[in-house]
Order: structure tokens, then C-alpha cells, then sequence
């Protein structure tokens, strides 16, 4: 009996126990492999002290009347960072709200079989190639071909509908409107896939169920299946949300960069990520300072928007995979 | 499997030799470099297009110098050039004496006016391709912010002959540390009382109404006023000119209305009076009659005393001929030669940089 | 049997639904126009991507195309109002700091992949390294520019350096992810076998988790470097721009995307076309890896 299993014991070749040399070699790469997950964690933390600690001087000097104040003037010294939060927030919900709807869109045309399978990864291919451009060609694109084209439009808007304080100026070149359809544009694709990942988790039965009872094809996606994957589609929302309020390139080619507050869509405006970028470079001292405070107001406001959008989908994957 | 991997290892090679060939490249210029003198220059996009010009016609003269030049904004310029990280510096508001007092004892400075120039109001109205007439207080008020349509009834008072469209007034104005800036609020708070006060206030960077457009440099403010309608801008007279954007005639100090031009321009630079020792002098609001109002020498700041002395001998040599040749070629180009007494004058102070 | 028969006329006394389709039934026709307005969306949304790609193609594409490509690619960035010009310095800084970039971010990607995604993905440390991965994704650019400019441009200067850095602090996120997700996917039964034949953990990361895994990881990294080179706002302020070529990784360095955003900004039509260029290059440079992602990415097993 000895003899059958000696030779499978004895050479190391081809099975056998690990040698000492390789259980310390083993010992060794899990616990780089562990710093490297802990040096993400480092990381984040490093970023929000570095960026918190170098703001520390401007928010004392400041408070918080800067977020506040409406002027950035630096001979003076007094900057506020009001109209940039305005024209981030603004521009963000703008696009949110045509981005949004759009991506939802896509989401229900490519999960709900209005196309056969070689069209629907063809259209796919399609809204990841737009995700795919980078930020300043889409600035650059949005200066030659999106203004001239919104220009006869908005000033129909602002002509007979002037009164409304949306259409209250008239478009002269960069402005809101622009700045946020090209950010909608942008988003879409993040907020199509989110939406199409949120599509697919919902069980072949329901939508079997619904059909069964005679529902058109339309009372089917809004009564049943959108309303099941509301939750997904709502971290969809959010995480294209806090994607439009991060972006920098293409708004700070496009929104004007005026330190204004208004409602009229076609008024220039500013947000927190263009100041950053245009006045960062040639700033001195005390501008550097007080441009730190307005990267931690931004910090504050992209990482809350994240985490909540996180969050939800983190329920709906929990939601889904309870279920089943 | 082993098609994917070794389709990887390739574009990885591909990478890495174009990124050795581009290695290559700087090995190339760097030796033609180690046979020529570099000097470094750093400032104001005012009077850049000028440089430029110069740098390049003056290579064909001396062939052992190369000269660079950054258009950072007359503010960088002066930074840079008290850091002593650029060899000359650039500024059309000369330096403060805030700015002076900040020099080292030991390099000294030396502001030798190189030329000057007109600072224009351009503007992009559709259906106005010329011909547009500013008066006086109009001017200042439009720029503070203070009229909101261009078929307001004091523009259209001074240009009974334009139909103005109801649009709105959009400035355009400098984002950055710039001495065309200083120029023209120097220029203003001379017209309008309140402009220092209760205005933005003169500098190189001042606190301009929140609807105001703030660009980079003198090009970004022609862009935007470019591609903006309703748009009026300050700039450089050659910017406007050789962009082929409209210009607004203002009304001088004598009360005319006057086009910038090589004409006006001269007129409103012999107005000057006397000609201090540091040959800084401002003209905020000249006299004359054919004078155009806006109008400012820009200066090369030098070190008094360099540690290279082939540096200086180079500077001195190369500023010397944009003191001479030079001038034909910046009045070609729209800037206003100097009047021979600056030039006297300055040609001294360069003699006493060593 | 019963005597219902459903397929009869319907009679006064039980009025029977009629189950053909009817196209001019309100509630056929709202769903009729929704499916409309849909596939209006949908072209809507594909609107914007041709007429980019047009806009490259007919501006870029005159400049790129033309008589002197040599000229264009290896040429220097030219100032105010000359003519002439290239953009070579840019193409060479784009991709030295994304090599850098590279160089930094995928090592550490994949090891930290490997923990969460093979080594141990249930505990504190996994799950929360997990989640502020995705939390990076959505990080705005530009704030990775400040907070390496906060801490190495303030000490050490300008430097390409400082740009690989920026980038690779956004190119960590989409690795790690990527490569975790692929990594997971290793059917179990595959590890199990080598297990049984005597290896270490490492042993089986090394010989038959990354080997199998290798494509969706390829894909990750292919997509970081996509991205990575269309970024711009953390080049802004790390390293700024020259208009040379790069002679040391200490200096401030050129970079396509800076390039474009500087020369649109400028109202001269030389610099307007090659900004144009400069786009259908980084354009071309970035839809290159990610066909690349989606040759590599085809899954084996």
C-alpha cells in the first residue's frame, strides 16, 4: 500500500505541499497586496486632509461669508464664493434634468426590446464612444457648433417670451444653456448605463406577469418596470448628478465665466470647478488660499452627492439579490 | 490567448520606442543649445505680437543668441522678474513703487520703454460692422457696468446714423494680472470721479461688475469678443487691427472723436510733459486735440547688473537694435514708434546696465 | 366539460373583450407615440457624437491630412500671430505622463484588485477600500490636480511629474475595479484544482487567476488610459504647459488636452485650426484604446 502512494509523496513536481520558501513568498505578496487595498483607503483620506488642511488658513480668515459673498477681488482681499455655487448647482440640475431624462431613455430603449440584439450593442457602442470623447473637445465642439445652433432659438425664447425670468436675457454667446446641454451630454451615457444595469436586475417574471394581464407595452415599462427599478434609476440619477457637478473642462470653454447670479438660462455664469481652473494658475498666495476653500466646498459637495448615490445603489443590489 | 498577450507586448514596445524617439528629440536641440546663448523673458501679452516679431528678425542678426519669450500678463512678468526665475521681464504699468521697493539692491532694475501703444475698445454687434462713436463719460459708464442695452439713448445719441439693436451690453475684461488693465483704469478713473471710489478702482487687477466676462490675456478678450454678441472689450490696438475687429472712436480730452491710429497715437505720446529718471511715465488722459485718449509705453525690465556678463552684452545689444531697426517694424505692426527723446533717454539707461 | 365557450360571439348579457390588437385604441396609441418619442431620444442622443466626429474629421482633419503632417506632428506650438506650427511637443508629453501614470497606478491597481477581489473580499479593509474606490470615480479631476499640487508642486515645482501623479490618481479607481471584477469572475473550480495540487495563495493568483482574469483586466487598464489622456483640468496647475519638447520629467510639460484648451481660447485661425488637430489626434489616440479594451476584453472562458 506504502508503495502506491510513494511515489505521488516524494517528488515535489508535480503535487505536493508548498516548500518554506514558497510559504514565505506567499506571506509576503498577500501583505503587498493587502497595503495596496489599504493605500486606496490612505489615499481618500490623504486627499480630504491635504486639500481640508490647506483651506484651513482661508476659513479662518473668511468663515463663513464666504460662501456667502458675491465679489472675488483680490487686491482687496474679499472673495465669496455665492455665484460659483449658484452656476454649479444650476448647471448641474439643468443637465440633470435633460441628461437624466435622456439617459433613462436609452436605458428603457436598449433593455425593452425595441431593437434586435445586434442593433441594441451597436447603440451601446454608440453612447460609450460618447462618453469616451474627452471634456475640452467637447468644449471646443460646443463653441463652434452647439452656440451658433442655440442662437436663433434663444432668441425666439427670449423675444416672445422675455417676460419669463428663464428667457429674461438674450443669449450673446457662452451662457448657461450651452454649459449645461453640453454637461447633459456628457452624462448620458453614465446615466444610460446605470439605468440599463438597473433594468436588467428586475426578474423576467414580473415583466412576464404584466404582459399576461394585457398591459401595452408602454403601461408595462411605466407601471411595473420602471417603478422596480426605481431605486437603481435614482442612483443612476445621483451618481450623473455628482458627475456634472465635478466637471470642469467644457464649462469653463462655455459657461461665460461671469461672477453673476441669475435664473435667465442664457445668462454667463461661473462654477466652483472653472474658477478653480482658470484663476488656479496664475495665483498667488493669498488667492491660492482662498481658491483651496472653494476646492473643499466642492470637495464637500461632489463626495456627499457620490456617497448618496452610492448608497442607494448599494440598496438596490441588496434589494435584488434578497428577492431572489 | 497567447495572440492577446503578444498583441500587448507589441503596443507596450510601441509605446516605449516612440516614447525613446521623442527622448531623442530633445537630445537633438538641446546640443544645438549648448552652442547658444538662452535668454528668458517673461510678461505682458500687449506688447507680445511685437516680440515675437523681433525675436525672430533679430535672429538673423545674431545667430548666437536665442531669446524666449511667455506672455503671462504684465503681474507674472513683474513676479517673475523679482523672483529673478526669467532674465528680463515685460509690463505695460512699468513697476509699482511697491514693486520697486521689492527689487534686490544687489541686481538693481533697470525700465527701458521699448515701445507703445493704444489700448482699444473692440466690439461685435450684429448689424454694426463699423462706426460705432463712444463719447467721453459713456465709455467709462459702459465699462463700469452702469448702461444695459446697446440701444440705450446715449449710445444712440452719438451715432444718430446706427440702428442698434436691443441687446445686451456684454463687457469683456482681463481675468489675469494685466497691465493693459492698469492702462485703461488708469485712463478712466481720469474721466469718471467715482471710478476710483466707488468703482472698480485702478490696478492691474481690479474688482470689474459680476456681469463682466474675465478671459486670460490680451487674446482671450479678442476671442470672446469674437464670438460674442453684444460684446465690447478692451485690448491692444494690433490685436483688434489684425483680427479685423471693430473699433470704437472715443472722445479724447479735447473733446474730438478720435480713431487710434499711427497718427493719433503719436500725438497723444508728444503730449507727455517731462520724462522722470526711471523713465516711468504714465499718460492717463493726454491733451490735444487729434490725441488718442488711451495710450501707454510698455516696458523690458532688466537687472542693473547682470552675473553673466554675456547676458547683458547680448540684452543690451539686442534692446539696443529694437531701439533702432526696431521701431520701423512696430510701427508696421500698429504700435507707436518712440518719440527720439524717450529713445535718447532710454538708450542711456541701457548703457548703464552692465 | 363546461359548457363555456369562449371563442363564440359576444353576447348582450356578458360583454367579451376583443383580443386582437387595435392600433387606434387610446391606450395602443399613447404607447404607439411613447415608442416614438423614444426612438427620438435615441437618435437625439446619437446626434451629438456624429456631429463631433464630423466637426474632427472636416476641421482637424484639413490641417492633419494636408500637405505637411510631418510638420503638424513633430512641430512646435506656435505663438500669437505666426503661422506654421505643430503640435509634437504636446503629443510626446501626453504620452510620457501617462506613462507615468501608467506606470504608477496599474501596479498598484492590481495588487489592490487582487486582495479585494481573490485575497480576502468580505473583511473591513475590503469593503471599505471597495467602496472608496467607486467613491473615486466620481472624484471632479480638477481636484486631484489641487491636492497634488498641495502636495508636491508646493514643494518640488511644476513637473511632469506631478501630471503623471494627477492622472494616476484617476486611473486607480477604474483598474482596481476592473481588474477586481475580473478577477472574481475565476470560476472557483479552477482555483480549487490548484489548491489541491499544493499551491500557496500567491501560487494561484500568480499561475491561474491573473492568467484567466487577464482579459477584463486589460480592459480596465485600456479604459484608465483612455481616459487618462483626454484629462485636462489636472494637468492645469501640475504641469502647466511649455512649447517645447520635453527635456527632463522636472519641468513643466506640454499636453494635448492643455494644448486644445489653451489654443480656443485664442482668436488666431492658425492656432484655432491646429486646436482643431490636436483634437482629432487625442480623439483617435483615445477611441484606439478602447477598441483595444473591447479586442483584449472578449472573455475565454
Amino acid at each position: 500500500m506504502e508503495k502506491l502512494f510513494q511515489a505521488a509523496n516524494t517528488s515535489g513536481s508535480i503535487s505536493g505541499p508548498p516548500s518554506a520558501r514558497e510559504y514565505f513568498n506567499d506571506r509576503l505578496f498577500r501583505s503587498i497586496a493587502l497595503t495596496s487595498a489599504f493605500l486606496i483607503i490612505v489615499l481618500v483620506a490623504y486627499i480630504l486632509w491635504e486639500i481640508g488642511r490647506e483651506a484651513m488658513p482661508a476659513i479662518g480668515e473668511y468663515g463663513l461669508g464666504f460662501v456667502t459673498g458675491t465679489t472675488w477681488n483680490v487686491s482687496k482681499g474679499e472673495f465669496g464664493v455665492l455665484p460659483e455655487i449658484w452656476g454649479t448647482l444650476y448647471s448641474s440640475l439643468l443637465a440633470l434634468l435633460i441628461g437624466g431624462v435622456f439617459g433613462i431613455a436609452i436605458a428603457i430603449f436598449l433593455t425593452q426590446d425595441f431593437i434586435n440584439h445586434r442593433l441594441a450593442t451597436v447603440f451601446r457602442t454608440v453612447i460609450e464612444m460618447l462618453a469616451a470623447i474627452p471634456s475640452v473637445v467637447f468644449g471646443l465642439w460646443g463653441i463652434y457648433v452647439l452656440i451658433p445652433l442655440l442662437k436663433p432659438g434663444a432668441e425666439w425664447l427670449h423675444d416672445s417670451l422675455g417676460w419669463f425670468p428663464l428667457f429674461g436675457t438674450n443669449l450673446s454667446g457662452p451662457g448657461m444653456a450651452p454649459a449645461a446641454l453640453v454637461l447633459a451630454i456628457m452624462i448620458l451615457p453614465t446615466v444610460a448605463a446605470i439605468s440599463v444595469d438597473a433594468f436588467r436586475r428586475i426578474p423576467y417574471k414580473v415583466k412576464e406577469a404584466a404582459y399576461g394581464m394585457g398591459t401595452t407595452r408602454w403601461e408595462a415599462i411605466l407601471k411595473v418596470m420602471l417603478p422596480t427599478a426605481s431605486s437603481g434609476v435614482l442612483a443612476a440619477l445621483v451618481l450623473g448628478f455628482g458627475r456634472a457637478l465635478g466637471e470642469t473642462m467644457a464649462l469653463a470653454m462655455l459657461i461665460g465665466n461671469a461672477n453673476q447670479i441669475s435664473l435667465s438660462l442664457f445668462s454667463p455664469a461661473n462654477t466652483l470647478a472653472s474658477l478653480l481652473a482658470s484663476n488656479f494658475p496664475e495665483a498667488g498666495r493669498i488667492e491660492v488660499q482662498a481658491l483651496m476653500y472653494a476646492a473643499l466646498v466642492l470637495l464637500a459637495i461632489t463626495f456627499l452627492v457620490n456617497v448618496a448615490g452610492l448608497a442607494v445603489q448599494q440598496y438596490t443590489i441588496r434589494k435584488f439579490e434578497g428577492k431572489k | 490567448m497567447k495572440y492577446k498577450t503578444s498583441l500587448a507586448s507589441a503596443l507596450a514596445a510601441a509605446v516605449a520606442a516612440l516614447g525613446l524617439l521623442a527622448g531623442g528629440q530633445p537630445a537633438i536641440s538641446a546640443t544645438a543649445e549648448a552652442t547658444e546663448l538662452v535668454v528668458r523673458g517673461a510678461g505682458a501679452t500687449f506688447p507680445q505680437p511685437l516680440y515675437q516679431r523681433w525675436m525672430q528678425e533679430y535672429a538673423k542678426v545674431d545667430t548666437g543668441v536665442r531669446f524666449s519669450y511667455e506672455g503671462v500678463g504684465s503681474g507674472s512678468g513683474v513676479k517673475r522678474f523679482l523672483e529673478g526665475s526669467v532674465d528680463f521681464g515685460a509690463s505695460d504699468a512699468a513697476m509699482s513703487d511697491s514693486e520697486l521697493a521689492k527689487v534686490d539692491p544687489k541686481r538693481g532694475v533697470e525700465m527701458i520703454p521699448m515701445t507703445a501703444g493704444m489700448v482699444v475698445l473692440a466690439y461685435n454687434i450684429p448689424g454694426v460692422p463699423e462706426g460705432l462713436r463712444l463719447s467721453r463719460a459713456l465709455y467709462a459708464d459702459i465699462l463700469a457696468g452702469k448702461v444695459g442695452f446697446w440701444d440705450d439713448a446715449r449710445i444712440q445719441e452719438s451715432n444718430p446714423d446706427l440702428t442698434l439693436p436691443h441687446l445686451a451690453i456684454v463687457t469683456v475684461v482681463r481675468r489675469d494680472s494685466s497691465g493693459t488693465t492698469y492702462v485703461i483704469t488708469n485712463h478712466l478713473a481720469r474721466i469718471d470721479p467715482d471710478w476710483e471710489t466707488s468703482g472698480p478702482g485702478i490696478g492691474k487687477r481690479v474688482d470689474w461688475p459680476g456681469s463682466a466676462m474675465e478671459v486670460q490675456g490680451n487674446e482671450g478678450v479678442a476671442r470672446r469678443v469674437q464670438i460674442t454678441d453684444g460684446a465690447i472689450g478692451y485690448m491692444a490696438y494690433e490685436f483688434a487691427k489684425q483680427l479685423d475687429l471693430p473699433i470704437a472712436t472715443l472722445q479724447n480730452k479735447a473733446g474730438n472723436f478720435v480713431e487710434p491710429g499711427p497718427l493719433t497715437g503719436q500725438a497723444a505720446l508728444a503730449s507727455a510733459e517731462e520724462i522722470p529718471e526711471n523713465l516711468r511715465v504714465y499718460l492717463p488722459d493726454p491733451a490735444g486735440a487729434d490725441a488718442y485718449p488711451i495710450v501707454s509705453y510698455t516696458w523690458l525690465l532688466l537687472d542693473g547688473r547682470y552675473p553673466d556678463p554675456a547676458k547683458a552684452e547680448a540684452l543690451k545689444a539686442a534692446l539696443g537694435w529694437g531701439l533702432d531697426e526696431g521701431q520701423t517694424i512696430a510701427a508696421e505692426m500698429g504700435y507707436i514708434p518712440l518719440p527720439d527723446r524717450m529713445i535718447g533717454k532710454a538708450k542711456e539707461a541701457l548703457g548703464r546696465i552692465r | 366539460m363546461s359548457q363555456l365557450d369562449l371563442t363564440s360571439q359576444a353576447l348582450d348579457i356578458r360583454p367579451r373583450p376583443r383580443l386582437q390588437y387595435q392600433a387606434l385604441e387610446p391606450r395602443a396609441l399613447k404607447s404607439g407615440f411613447l415608442t416614438g418619442l423614444t426612438w427620438l431620444a435615441a437618435l437625439l442622443a446619437a446626434v451629438p457624437l456624429f456631429s463631433v466626429i464630423y466637426m474632427l474629421l472636416i476641421q482637424g482633419g484639413t490641417r492633419l491630412f494636408g500637405a505637411d503632417i510631418a510638420e503638424v506632428l513633430t512641430g512646435l506650438p506656435p505663438a500669437g500671430f505666426e503661422m506654421g506650427g505643430g503640435i509634437g511637443p504636446a503629443i510626446v508629453g501626453t504620452l510620457i505622463m501617462v506613462g507615468i501614470a501608467s506606470a504608477i497606478s496599474i501596479p498598484l491597481g492590481i495588487l489592490a484588485a487582487i486582495y479585494l477581489g481573490v485575497l480576502d473580499s468580505t473583511s473591513k479593509i475590503a469593503k471599505t477600500a471597495r467602496f472608496l474606490a467607486k467613491v473615486l470615480t466620481g472624484f471632479p479631476s480638477i481636484l486631484a490636480g489641487v491636492f497634488v499640487y498641495a502636495v508636491i508642486v508646493i514643494r518640488f515645482g511644476y513637473s511632469a511629474t506631478a501630471g503623471g501623479v494627477a492622472l494616476a490618481v484617476l486611473m486607480l479607481p477604474t483598474v482596481v475595479l476592473a481588474a477586481e471584477e475580473a478577477m472574481s469572475q475565476v470560476p472557483q473550480r479552477m482555483k480549487d484544482a490548484a489548491y489541491g495540487m499544493g499551491c500557496t495563495r500567491t501560487q494561484v493568483i500568480w499561475k491561474v487567476v491573473l492568467p484567466t482574469g487577464l482579459p477584463g483586466i486589460l480592459t480596465g487598464v485600456m479604459l484608465a488610459i483612455a481616459g487618462a489622456s483626454g484629462e485636462s483640468a489636472p494637468l492645469l496647475f501640475t504641469a502647466l504647459f511649455s512649447n517645447y519638447y520635453i527635456s527632463e520629467l522636472a519641468e513643466p510639460t506640454a499636453s494635448l488636452s492643455i494644448l486644445i484648451y489653451n489654443f480656443s481660447g485664442m482668436p488666431f485661425q492658425n492656432q484655432i485650426e491646429l486646436a482643431w488637430t490636436a483634437s482629432l489626434v487625442l480623439v483617435l489616440i483615445v477611441l484606439v484604446f478602447n477598441i483595444l479594451a473591447r479586442i483584449l476584453g472578449r472573455p475565454k472562458v
